[in-house]
This record gives structure tokens, sequence and C-alpha cells, in this order.
């Protein structure tokens, strides 16, 4: 087990390294003069900028700069975005904010998600097996912004339940945006769990304890539901990972100040060192659920030996 | 992006197999027995169920509205009148109108064009990229293979929306904002999906009995790959590519809503709903209609791909 987690680790350097070469080599392409923008009307004296593009490495060609840049980073330095700021403190400051949010959201999803999951599963072809199969089908198909909106307007605007914006009432103000931005991924929980329970009840094993003459619920408590949550597990462990990463929108729509909202502003400043940093950071996160998902899966499931 | 994942499930009932095979019974009695293929059987299915159906017509609908919007109304939506501006739905505008005072009914109707533009796009070049890629990584394997999947991995690790962002940050400014600089980007995004699913097709195909008889019979590779490796991953393909239409018409709406992707004077349910999210308190049929009309096309896409899905799988048979 130690050495495959070593082995997988090593594999996410590569990926690591090149996801965020690209995004260094993007950014490095967007026309126009980050020092000139800095300055704005009134253009700052050839030796200011000649310092400051030096300061930000900004004369070295591409792979220098990009090698200066992960050099700095294997140290914990992320670097400073152009008003002189640590990208670190930016970070320090708006991870909490998208994580709550995150965490929020995977929690909407494994309760409703499940729940929608089981009860369709144990009961494939009744009225509410249908309701759920229409409704994920529905909730995946509304793009996460309309949803949103629409929960914005309903529950915000109209009904007054929970704050249109921000994050000034603490836990409650992550109620909404974390329903939203869990929204899709709750309709995949649910059907990955009523396929797999489904599947799940039409093994031997089932047979033979029935045979047993155990009762229903012990059946399903004990045997099946533990097997068929295996993969809802897995996924719902991955998925923290992309919805760090895709809480953009859903940032932006219910102006929450975190990582997501960085990264757009940062673009539009043309701010490298931000948008790299933290979409660097997006990645490591994502693989390292991904990793923590996989040495999981062995765990729960003693077929999976790695070996 | 969730809604790409595959999962395998069944929505349709098992009703269908009694009927079938009463049919090919009647078949055999008049002398006559009809060889069901995979494809066939499919078919036969896809005609049956009412959700294939549903899907079907409303895309049939979005794709004649996208080719010629004059079908669906006679009003010019660039004749505009101030003086109605924002005016609710009524018996001579169904959708009311918009800031501008221009029939709002006419404006989302035109709006069609672009989503399945981009839809179609994405996804035609998402899949040559990855049949392409994917056909050669698995067939020959090697370090073409190692070069290919890793990038395939780096790829994947990028967030599709916010790479999408960067990408067309850096496109806009040399390119302008066009449809084709949306979907260029959606496509550097999204060649990966297709690419695995042909990949692991065909290396589950490679050691079967009739790749080597092929070989033995003297086939040079590329007519193998073409005669009988790709037939086998054209269902997985098509149930991704049916899906993915909807996701994609789903991400342009998402970019531009958030002014990244067409701009104005461009038709698009994105935009319309971006300008309109100002006026939500007194006027909110300008984020209703484009909403509901890009929910249902999304929807109609994914219904329709579910159905294929289910309609291909052989343990459904």
């Amino acid at each position: 087990m130690g050495r495959y987690i070593a082995r997988r680790a090593l594999l996410a350097v590569p990926v690591l390294l090149g996801a965020s070469f690209l995004i260094f080599a993007l950014v490095y392409a967007i026309p126009g003069d980050p020092i000139r923008a800095l300055a704005g009307d009134r253009p700052l004296p050839a030796a200011v900028q000649a310092q400051l593009r030096d300061d930000y490495n900004l004369n070295d060609p591409l792979l220098v700069q990009y090698g200066k840049y992960v050099l700095a980073l294997t140290q914990g330095d992320f670097g400073t975005d152009f008003s002189g700021r640590p990208v670190r403190d930016t970070i320090e400051q708006r991870l909490p904010i998208t994580a709550r949010l995150a965490v929020v959201a995977i929690i909407f999803e494994a309760i409703f998600g499940l729940t929608a999951g089981i009860v369709a599963g144990l009961r494939r072809g009744s009225f509410l097996d249908s309701l759920v199969l229409v409704s994920t089908t529905i909730a995946v198909s509304i793009p996460v912004f309309v949803l949103g909106f629409i929960a914005q307007v309903t529950f915000g605007l109209n009904l007054g339940w929970f704050p249109i914006a921000g994050i000034n009432q603490g836990w409650y103000s992550y109620i909404l945006p974390g329903l939203v931005l869990a929204a899709a991924s709750t309709a995949y929980v649910a059907r990955l769990t009523r396929t797999s329970l489904a599947e799940n009840l039409r093994n031997d094993y089932v047979r033979t304890a029935k045979a047993k003459g155990l009762k229903k619920r012990t059946i399903i408590g004990k045997h099946t539901l533990r097997n068929s949550l295996i993969p809802v597990v897995t996924f719902l462990g991955a998925d923290f990972g992309a919805l760090m990463a895709g809480a953009i929108v859903t940032e932006g729509v219910f102006n929450i100040p975190g990582l997501g909202r960085a990264v757009f502003d940062a673009i539009g400043r043309q701010e490298g060192a931000v948008v790299v940093g933290i979409v660097t950071l997006f990645v490591l996160v994502f693989i390292i659920f991904n990793l923590l998902v996989d040495v999981l899966y062995a765990a729960l499931d003693p077929r999976i030996r790695y070996e | 992006m969730s809604d790409l994942r595959s999962d395998d499930d069944r929505v349709l009932d098992e009703r269908g197999d009694d009927t079938v095979e009463a049919e090919l019974e009647a078949l055999t009695g008049a002398g006559q027995l009809r060889q069901s293929s995979l494809w066939g059987d499919a078919w036969r299915k896809l005609r049956r169920s009412p959700l294939f159906i549903f899907g079907a017509v409303i895309s049939m609908v979005l794709v004649l509205m996208s080719l010629f919007p004059q079908l669906f109304t006679r009003t010019d939506p660039r004749a505009c009148d101030l003086s109605k501006s924002r005016q609710g739905p009524s018996a001579e505008a169904w959708f009311g109108y918009d800031v501008q005072g221009c029939d709002y009914y006419a404006n989302v109707i035109y709006g069609a064009r672009n989503s399945i533009t981009i839809g179609f796009t994405v996804v035609i070049g998402s899949i040559i990229i990855g049949v392409v890629l994917g056909a050669l990584s698995g067939y020959y394997g090697g370090g073409l293979d190692t070069v290919i999947t890793r990038l395939t991995d780096i790829m994947f690790g990028l967030p599709t929306i916010l790479g999408a962002i960067v990408i067309l940050t850096v496109l806009n400014q040399s390119l302008g904002r066009t449809v084709w600089t949306v979907s260029l980007a959606l496509v550097v995004l999204g060649w990966m999906v297709p690419l695995r699913l042909l990949r692991s097709s065909v290396i589950s195909v490679k050691g079967a009995d009739y790749v080597s008889a092929a070989r033995a019979m003297g086939s040079r590779s590329r007519r193998i790959i073409a005669r009988h490796v790709l037939p086998n991953s054209t269902g997985p393909v098509l149930v991704y590519a049916t899906i993915a239409v909807g996701s994609y018409i789903g991400a342009e709406a998402t970019l531009s809503y958030l002014g990244i992707g067409l701009q104005l004077p461009e038709y698009s349910w994105g935009l319309q709903i971006n300008s309109g999210q100002r006026w939500v308190r007194d006027a909110p049929h300008l984020v209703l209609f484009p909403g509901i009309l890009l929910s249902i096309t999304v929807l109609s896409f994914i219904i329709m791909g579910d159905a294929l899905r289910d309609a291909l799988d052989p343990k459904n048979r």
C-alpha cells in the first residue's frame, strides 16, 4: 500500500507541473503590458518601469520565468501581485471561504443524494423512483448560474429566507450557494446510489441472506447498503476538489469573495502570479483528493489490492 | 462538468422485450427471420421511448430554430421602441420587451443559433481529436501512448470553466470574441473524454480473435482500425456526444454570462440573462425566458443521450 501511494504521488508531480506550466504560458501569452496597465493614464518613469519589470522577472524568457516561479513555489513563495501583496496572503484569506462553500455543498450532496438514491434504488419503478429520475435529469440540465439566480430571487428576494449575497451571516449565508453548487453533483450521487443499490440487490449473497431468513432490514442495512455505497463515497471524495474549482460561477452569482472570485478578478488585471498560484492550488487539491479516493477505495473494498 | 460523466443507469423499463419477441415470432411465422443487430434493437427501443421522442422533437425544433429563425418569428429582433422598454409579456409580444424596447421573443429565438452552433462545433471538434489520438494511442501503445496519456492527465487536472476563462482572455484579445473562439477554447478543454472512451475500447478489442484473424489475413493496421476497432466504440462515443452537446451549450451560456464568452451585439442566452439580471425585481421575464429556453435545450440533449445509452446497453437486451 505504501509503495502504491508513493508511486501515485510521484506520478502526480508531472501532472501538477504540466498544468501549472500551461496556465503560466497562457497568462504569459495574454497580449498587453501589465506594467503599463498598472500605471494607468500617467506613464511611469522609464527607470521605475525597468525596475518593476526586473522585480517581476518580466524580461526573462518564458521558461526561465517559469523555472524561477516553480523554484520559489517549492519554498512556499507564491510570489506577489502588482500592488506588492504576497499571493500567499490572498490564498490564506480566501481559501477558507471557498473550502467552507465546498464543505457545505458536499454535506448537501451526501444527505439529499444518498436519500434520494436509496429510496429510488429500493423501489425501482415506483412513483418515487420516477420522481428521482425526472428531478435529477432536470437538476443536471439547469446551468449553475440560472439555478443560482432562481434560488436568489425565490428564497432571497421574494421569501427572504436567506441572504441574497455576501457572507455576512456566517455559515447561514453559505446554505443557498452551497445548495446551488451541489445541485448537479447531488443528482449524480442519487443516480449512482440508485444504480449501485439496484445492482447489488440482484447479487447472490442477497438471495442467500434471504434464504437464511434474515429480515429485509438487516439484509439491506448490513450487507447491500455497505457494498453499494463504496462507489458513492469515493465519488464524494473526488468531487470535493472539483467543487472547489467549480465554485467560480456560484461565487460570482452570490458575490462570495472566495478563490474563484480572486482568479476571475486577477485575470482581468493580468495579475499572472495570482492566476497561476490559485489555479495550481486547485489542481493540487484536485490531485490530492483523487489520490485519497484511490486509497480509500482500497481500504473499503477488500477485493482491491494494489500491491 | 459533472453532467459529462457517464453513468450506466437504465431508465427504460423492461416492458419492451416482450413486444419485441412477439414481433420476432410474427416475422418467423411469416417465414422471414430478421437478424437483430445491436443498432436495430436500439432503434426499435428508441422509437418506443417517450423520453427519447421528447428529446428528439425538442432538439429538432431547436436546430430548425437556429437554421431558420424567421420560421418562428416575423418580428425583427433589432426593431426596437425605447418607449416599450422592459414591458412584460402581452398578446403582441409573447415574451415582453427588453431594456432597449426590442421584442424579446424574437431575441430569444435568434439566440438559439449561437448556442446550437457552439454545441455541435465543440462536440465535433473534440470527437475528431479524441478519436484520432485515442485510436492511435490505444492501438500502437508504447511511447506514443505514454505521451498522450500523460497529456490527457494534465488537461484533466485543469478546471473547465476556469481554464476556458484564461484561454478566452488570450484568444479574445488576439482573435476577437466570436462563436469560433468560444468553441476553440471549449475544444481545447474537452477532447480528453472522447479520447479516453476510444482508447479503452480500442485496448479492449485489440486482443480479440477477430482482430488477430484480420491481421493474419494480411490486413494493414489502418484497415483494422477503421473496419474492426472503430465500429466497436461508436456506441459510447455517440452517447457521449449527445449529452455533451447539451453540456457545451450550457458552458457557452455560462461563459457569456460571466462576460468572457460572446458579446453584444451577438445573440446569446447567457448574455441576455446577464443583462436582464439587473432588472429582476420589476422585469423578471428578462431572465425567465432565456433561462427556460436554455434549460430546455440542455435537457433535451441529455434526455436523448440517456435514452440512447439505455437502448445500446447490452445488459438491457
